[in-house]
């Protein structure tokens, strides 16, 4: 599993830095993304909806979510 | 170019010469008993009597506030108030205005209700009505067309619902009235001069005879807008939305075709692009969409530089760090957004030029960001 670190940075780096991660990523791969941004939250599903991922997990914890998407 | 004139359109040409003929006929207190005073009153009560024939209301159902946020909060902390005996529940659209979802969460904490929507941001009519139904709502708010999107919902049935179960209905018509027919079916409806094109500084608040509602701050000779409004703008707002109404059909035809124009050339000329709301049943002149990968403000400001002002619902053009909540209810991108409420009179040149212009700049905008192939 592969966990990318986007806390601290504005949308849309977190989804451009889990897209980064999930381009040499083979099909079935587990990828988080640590954000701190709240656009964040609905981004990343949408971003997984548009590229054929599926979402695994979505979870907050003192204003830190992460997501986890499977790569389709 | 103006392509984002939702809640403040380019003043029309009729409500300026209206206002400023007010400034010398209508500057007096509506108030005061002597002569000019009740030339002020003759034309602020013709403003709402205009207003009243249009939202099909009697006069004395009109009342004005000084902006659309101010009648929204009036409408539901009056009911709220009113109702308070039946409970304190207000049920709400999750893609309702800020101002209310913010009123109602504000006289019901708890008890708000927030009925979700669909992805093309509609509520489900059914799963409100159930919601309206339960015991102890106050009130039920459920705008006629949502601004940001475009998209209409379910008022009709709604409110057939709403009455059955005793709840009167708030229809939040500010993106809409001026636009589209606002149907009959509201208890209280509120609207926006600022979006037809009459000045900012006036919202509608029409309240169905019948309604309980309750003042729940100070006396005032204006019960329900302490203060009053301005008689020039009220006359200025009231002659906009005549001469909105009257050119509505024609216009709305035309800008739903343009509007159908961007829609498509957006969707096929930008690659990762999400073009979002009702595609059909929808505004006539508002259009949004979200690039993948892209800086919303970087895309708005680019924008800027070649003359085309827009608007968006993406963190970073906004001073708040949350994203539009009606994109995030909606469930489709929040970043990269450009939103579009043509102005009367646009024209297919006009919306050509942005579609031309447009791959060029959120490629321009992709490219600084090294996203390319992603």
């Amino acid at each position: 599993m592969t966990v990318v670190d986007a806390r601290g940075l504005r949308c849309p780096a977190p989804v451009i830095r889990i897209a980064r991660a999930a381009r040499d990523a083979a099909s079935g791969t587990h990828i988080t993304v640590l954000a701190t941004d709240p656009a964040a939250v609905h981004d990343v599903p949408a971003w997984a909806r548009m590229r054929g991922h599926a979402m695994v997990s979505s979870t907050e914890a003192d204003g830190e979510y992460a997501l986890t998407v499977e790569i389709g | 170019m103006i392509l984002d004139a939702g809640g403040r359109a380019p003043l029309l040409t009729e409500a300026r010469a209206a206002f400023v003929e007010a400034l010398d006929q209508g500057w007096a207190d509506p108030r005061r008993l002597f002569s000019e005073g009740r030339r002020a009153r003759m034309l602020l009560d013709g403003a709402r009597e205009a207003i009243a024939g249009v939202v099909g209301a009697r006069t004395e159902e009109i009342d004005l506030a000084p902006s659309h946020v101010a009648a929204l909060h009036t409408a539901v902390r009056s009911v709220a108030r009113g109702r308070r005996r039946v409970g304190s529940g207000v049920v709400v659209g999750a893609v309702e205005r800020a101002a209310v979802l913010n009123a109602a969460a504000f006289v019901a904490g708890d008890a708000r209700l927030v009925v979700p929507v669909d992805a093309t941001g509609r509520v489900d009519a059914a799963t409100f009505a159930a919601a309206v139904a339960a015991p102890g709502v106050a009130l039920a708010a459920l705008q006629h067309a949502n601004g940001e999107v475009g998209t209409l919902q379910p008022v009709d049935e709604v409110h057939v619902a709403a009455r059955a179960a005793g709840v009167p209905l708030l229809v939040d018509a500010g993106a809409s009235l001026g636009h589209v027919a606002v149907p009959p079916s509201w208890d209280l409806l509120a609207a926006d001069a600022g979006d037809w094109g009459g000045p900012g500084g006036i919202g509608v608040l029409a309240t169905r005879r019948g309604v309980r509602r309750s003042p729940d701050g100070p006396e005032d000779d204006d019960r329900w807008f302490p203060g009053g409004v301005s008689v020039p703008a009220a006359l200025a707002a009231a002659v906009a939305l005549q001469v909105a109404e009257q050119r509505r059909v024609a216009e709305a035809q035309r800008l739903h075709a343009l509007v159908d124009r961007v829609r498509a050339r957006v969707a096929a000329e930008v690659p990762d692009v999400d073009v979002v709301g009702d595609p059909d049943r929808r505004l006539p002149h508002v259009v949004t969409f979200s690039c993948l990968y892209v800086d919303g403000e970087a895309l708005v400001t680019a924008l800027d530089a070649e003359g085309f002002a827009v608007g968006s619902g993406s963190a970073c053009t906004s001073s708040a760090l949350e994203p539009s909540h009606v994109l995030a209810a909606m469930g489709v991108l929040t970043h990269g957004n450009v939103r579009l409420a043509l102005p009367a009179g646009t024209t297919e040149r006009d919306v050509d030029a942005f579609c031309d212009a447009l791959p060029r700049l959120v490629a321009r905008v992709r490219s600084a960001l090294g996203v390319e192939g992603l």
